[in-house]
Formats: C-alpha cells, sequence, structure tokens
C-alpha cells in the first residue's frame, strides 16, 4: 500500500551511499583489474615477507605503533559504524567531537588541573591512586563533554533532516565538521594554533626483549634486540577492547541495546513497541561519542601536540575503518581499525611517512571497488 | 466506549486518504474494517495508533483524547497495533523480538508469565525461541508479530491483515486464536482483505470505500447486504 513506502523514504530512497552501480564493462577489463589488484597484493606480501626476514625486531616495533593507532581507531569507528547503523547517515563531524574529547581534557589538565582533584581533596592519599583517579576523572569529564556536545548536533543539525534525503544530512554533517574546525579555532576557544598537551599523568616506555621485560630510563636503555612499548599503548589496548566488550553488552543483553537494534531494521514498528525512538537516536550519538572522547584523550596522551583540525585524518581513516571492517557492524569497526593502523604503520615504516595517509584511501577506494559492504557487512536489508 | 473515532480526517501528502470517518469499538468486541485495497483500512489503524498523524478530527481512548499522542505513548496506555506485513525485527532472536514487545513493563517475572501465554497460544514460537525472526515462515512471522503484539499485555488490539499470505489452514488458525484473544478479554479491531473470514470472527462491521465509511451494523448485518456479498464476499 501507499502508506508503507511513505513512512521510510530513508530505507528505500536509492541504494546505499556506499554502494556502487554496477560496472557495465567487459569481462576482459575486469579480469585487468583483478589481475592489477592480485598484483598489488602480491607486492605487498612480498615486501613485507622480506622486512619480516630482514629484521623481525623493527618489524614488531612497527606492529606495535601500528595496533596503537589500530586500537584508537577503533574507538572512533564504532561512533561511525553505531550512528550509520541506527541513521544511516556518516557523521563526518565524528572526527571533530574526537578533537573536541582532546581539547576538553587539555583544559581540564592544564587550566584546571582536574587531575590532582585527589590529592587535594584527599592529602593523605597515596600519589598512584591519587593520578589513577585524577586521570579517570579527565577521561569521564572529556567522554561526558563529548557526549552531551553528540546529542546537541543531533538535535540542531540532524534531527530536522531526518526524513529529507540522505545527501541532504551528510552534507550537513559535513557542515557541522567544518563548523568545529574553524569556531574551535577562533582565539577565544581553542585558538589554530598547535597546543603542547599537558598529560594528566606521566607516560613510561618499557622494553620487552629475550633479557626479559623492564622499563626503559636514562640510566637502562633497552638492551639490544629488545622491543619497546610505552604505558599508553598498553592503556590504549585495555581501553579500546574493555569498550568493545562494553558495547557489546550494551547492544546484546541491554533493554536499550534491543531497542537499538530494532530502531535500525524498522522505526515506526519499533514505535509501536513503545520505544522512543528520538531517545534512542540520541542515546546512540551519545555513546559513540563518549568513545571518540576516550580516543581524543588517550591520541592527544600518546602525541602530545593538539589543533583544532586534529581529527581530520583520524576521523576519515577510523571511516574508511568503519566502511572496511563493513559499515553497521560493530565486530567490523574493531577489524577494520586493525588492519587501519597496520597498514598505516607499515606504509609509514617501509616505503614512506607521507604515503601512510594515501594509503588510508586508497584501502577505501579499494573496499568501494571490491566488496562495497566491508569485510562483515550484509548487503542492504530486503524489506520483509 | 472503548475506542471513539469522530470525523477523522487523514492526509498523505496532497492525498486525502480518510475523509471523516467515524467509528467505535466498545469494550470486549471484535470490530472489524473491511474494504478494498487503498479504501483507507491500514491508514484508519495507523492513525488511531499515533503513526501517523490526524488532520481533523477526534480519536478517544477510554474516554481520553490521544489524537495528538506519540506512538509510543499510546502503546503504554494499552493501545497495541499488530501492523501490516507482520514487521518482526528479522536480525532479533524470537525471545528478543516477544521482549520488545513488553518494552513499557518492568516487572520480570510478569513479563515472563505473559512469555509463557503466548507460547500457549502460539507453541510453535517455543520451539523457535533462540531462532531470528527473519528465519521463521510466513506464518510463524505472523504468530510472532501477535504474540510480540500481546506481550505489551493490550486492552484493544489493532490487526492490520494477519491473514495476508497465509495457507488457508494457517488462516484458520490465526483466526482461531483471534477468538480465543478476545474470549480473555481483549478488545480486536480487525482490518482484512479476507472479509468472509473477518465477519465470521467480528460482532460488527465497518465497509470502508475510498477513505468514508459506506456501510455499518452488526457483522450478520453486513454480511448479508447484497452489496457486500456482491463487492466483498464473492457472492452473486
Amino acid at each position: 500500500m501507499q502508506q508503507a513506502s511513505a513512512e521510510q523514504p530513508i530505507a528505500v530512497l536509492s541504494a546505499d551511499a556506499l554502494s556502487v552501480a554496477p560496472r557495465q564493462s567487459g569481462a576482459g577489463l575486469a579480469w585487468i583489474g583483478r589481475g592489477f589488484l592480485l598484483a598489488l597484493a602480491a607486492l605487498v606480501v612480498f615486501i613485507l615477507a622480506r622486512n619480516l626476514l630482514d629484521n623481525p625486531r623493527l618489524f614488531a616495533q612497527i606492529v606495535i605503533s601500528g595496533l596503537q593507532l589500530g586500537f584508537v581507531y577503533a574507538l572512533i569507528a564504532l561512533g561511525y559504524t553505531m550512528v550509520y547503523g541506527i541513521v544511516r547517515l556518516i557523521n563526518f563531524a565524528h572526527g571533530d567531537v574526537f578533537m573536541v574529547g582532546s581539547f576538553v581534557s587539555f583544559f581540564a589538565v592544564s587550566r584546571f588541573s582536574l587531575h590532582t582533584w585527589p590529592a587535594v581533596a584527599f592529602p593523605g592519599i597515596s600519589p598512584d591512586l591519587s593520578t589513577l583517579i585524577g586521570a579517570v576523572s579527565v577521561i569521564v569529564l572529556s567522554m561526558i563533554v563529548c557526549a552531551a556536545l553528540a546529542v546537541v548536533i543531533e538535535r540542531v543539525a540532524y534531527k530536522p533532516l531526518r526524513n529529507a534525503p540522505r545527501i541532504t544530512a551528510l552534507i550537513t554533517a559535513i557542515g557541522v565538521s567544518f563548523f568545529l574546525e574553524f569556531f574551535g579555532a577562533l582565539n577565544f576557544v581553542f585558538s589554530p594554533r598547535f597546543i603542547p598537551y599537558q598529560r594528566p599523568f606521566d607516560v613510561y616506555a618499557y622494553w620487552i626483549g629475550a633479557q626479559g621485560i623492564g622499563m626503559v630510563t636514562p640510566q637502562t636503555p633497552a638492551p639490544d634486540g629488545s622491543i619497546t612499548f610505552s604505558s599508553i599503548f598498553v592503556i590504549i589496548v585495555v581501553a579500546s577492547i574493555l569498550m568493545q566488550i562494553l558495547l557489546q553488552w550494551l547492544v546484546k543483553r541491554t533493554k536499550i541495546g534491543k531497542a537499538m537494534r530494532a530502531s535500525a531494521v524498522d522505526k515506526p514498528t519499533t514505535r509501536l513497541m513503545g520505544v522512543n525512538v528520538d531517545r534512542v537516536i540520541s542515546f546512540t550519538f551519545a555513546v559513540g561519542a563518549a568513545f571518540a572522547g576516550l580516543a581524543g584523550v588517550l591520541f592527544a596522551i600518546a602525541y602530545p601536540s593538539i589543533h583544532t583540525q586534529l581529527g581530520i585524518l583520524p576521523g576519515l581513516k577510523a571511516f574508511v575503518a568503519a566502511v572496511l571492517g563493513g559499515i553497521g557492524s560493530i565486530p567490523g569497526a574493531l577489524v577494520g581499525a586493525l588492519i587501519m593502523g597496520q597498514a598505516e604503520a607499515l606504509t609509514a615504516g617501509y616505503i614512506s611517512t607521507p604515503m601512510r595517509d594515501a594509503v588510508a584511501f586508497t584501502i577505501l577506494i579499494i573496499v568501494l571497488l571490491v566488496r562495497p559492504t566491508g569485510i562483515f557487512g550484509e548487503p542492504e536489508r530486503e524489506k520483509a | 466506549m472503548l475506542l471513539e473515532v469522530n470525523d477523522l480526517h487523514v492526509y498523505y501528502g496532497a492525498i486525502h486518504a480518510l475523509q471523516g470517518i467515524t467509528f467505535h469499538v466498545d469494550e470486549g468486541e471484535i470490530v472489524t474494517l473491511i474494504g478494498a485495497n487503498g479504501a483507507g483500512k491500514s491508514t484508519t489503524l495507523r492513525a488511531v495508533s499515533g503513526l501517523i498523524p490526524a488532520r481533523r478530527g477526534v480519536i478517544r481512548y477510554k474516554g481520553r483524547d490521544i489524537t495528538a499522542t506519540p506512538a509510543e505513548e499510546i502503546v503504554r496506555l494499552g493501545v497495541c497495533h499488530v501492523p501490516e506485513g507482520r514487521r518482526i525485527f528479522a536480525p532479533l532472536t524470537v525471545r528478543e523480538n516477544l521482549e520488545l514487545g513488553a518494552y513499557t513493563r518492568t516487572d520480570k517475572a510478569e513479563i515472563e508469565k505473559s512469555m509463557q501465554r503466548v507460547f500457549a497460544s502460539f507453541p510453535r514460537l517455543k520451539e523457535r525461541i533462540n531462532q531470528l525472526g527473519g528465519t521463521l515462515s510466513g506464518g510463524e512471522q505472523q504468530m510472532l508479530a501477535m504474540g510480540r503484539g500481546l506481550m505489551s499485555r493490550p486492552s484493544l488490539l489493532l490487526l492490520d491483515e494477519p491473514s495476508m499470505g497465509l495457507s488457508p489452514l494457517l488462516v484458520e488458525e490465526i483466526f482461531r486464536i483471534i477468538k480465543e484473544i478476545n474470549s480473555q478479554g481483549t478488545s480486536i479491531l480487525l482490518v482484512e482483505q479476507n472479509a468472509l473470514m473477518a465477519l465470521s470472527v467480528a460482532h460488527r462491521a465497518y465497509v470502508l470505500e475510498t477513505g468514508t465509511i459506506v456501510l455499518q451494523g452488526s457483522a450478520q448485518e453486513v454480511r448479508e447486504n447484497p452489496q457486500v456479498k456482491a463487492a466483498y464476499l464473492g457472492v452473486a
């Protein structure tokens, strides 16, 4: 009946925003393309294998830096994939929410010394415990501010366009992204300069090798042949995995998670169950943004120089990661992000540093050509 | 009167889909709306459950004006709409679908009881409890959609084309269950293209044609009306 189609313009409007039209070129051209990709894959495997055999220690070191990036991207990619799953919108402002997360923690630490509040409030407290509570407070504050910001963005910019063509909302998202970057660049907001970031806690380096494991200090440098990693690497990996588990639990086990999955499939019917779908959408934006806020703080601690455009590249790469994993799929976001992290680190390590950004977007193009639905993605659902 | 609809007008853009319909459902009744495709039957249910706005007219439920109440609030008042085409949540399991039906309720023990009651009416669902909704057959999906609706413990159930696409045997089964649900105290507003079946279970009926009610009466009277016989019952 005509009502059914009138109700869901978003779902049936057109092909998926990311999918490509069926190619009409001949089989010959397709074979050339496939051959080219296979040759490229063979070349990549060859370069990696040769370097791995040449210097396994360096290879492992690069893999570690790739893991660090990958787990940060995974946190950001969750927000892209959750929001896309529920409102079919690629929220390009997400990377800038990540940037805001960095800045909130910067102001909390540098201006307000929030990270030292336990030591001030309870003078007898052990310094380690004080640092732990202080750092967690800073992170939680960033997550809350980012969540609130995303809810406001959704209300003001996206909700009025819920029934507009999808391209309208997409362009709006790009607009919001620019707004955050350039409003943030105003002098009385974040300022346009690169700002040295004051960490809420010190980061230490460790080495691990045949001789065991130890801390790297000026007196005791890492022994030859050992691999080094930092405490923030461990924190990033643990935090990212914890958030993945938390999100899985949230989506699979809780009532709001069920409502989220139902809203992703069929909003009018979900309303008939008594679910306030607008609230579910706000909640989804808030959770995704909180993860981005966490990523923003950890990223700034790992790479301690921040500026208002710092979210652009990590945001875009996390978006590619979400597409690579299959946008809408939560495990896909993690897998895609880890692949992106490795691709970037290995490129920077074995080809050249500026190439790493080019490789990220080459991956996007290849995914869209070969498998637009990504690794875990399913073809656009049929309507029952 | 449980549900009272007065001079309801609904538009889809420029299309005047409902042109002032008036009807009511009493406590304990099965009332059916019959009519051809596009007559406005589903639109009526969607307006009552709050999925589409009424341009004019009043919808009252238990004396309370619910014309402008959002869909998610109307469920809480005890009106449950089982939509056309079943609309089960395909990527969710049977259990999760049923749990979503009970979204407005909080008492876990009571929800579990309702679920057992649904399984008593639809034993097939119990066998499939951990299967994904999308893997069920059409008949099972209809059962799930109705079971999911019952999980909110409605006083008024709006059923939209429950027999659509089902084999004659399953249609019999579904209508038997509709009567059973009604005998347990739930009033039902039933929209059907299968007018013969609908009139056989209903107490009263309204005939809709292009957005207006052209005939109303007891199911018996409507069934015996010569125009209805010719147009909807396939009797010359």
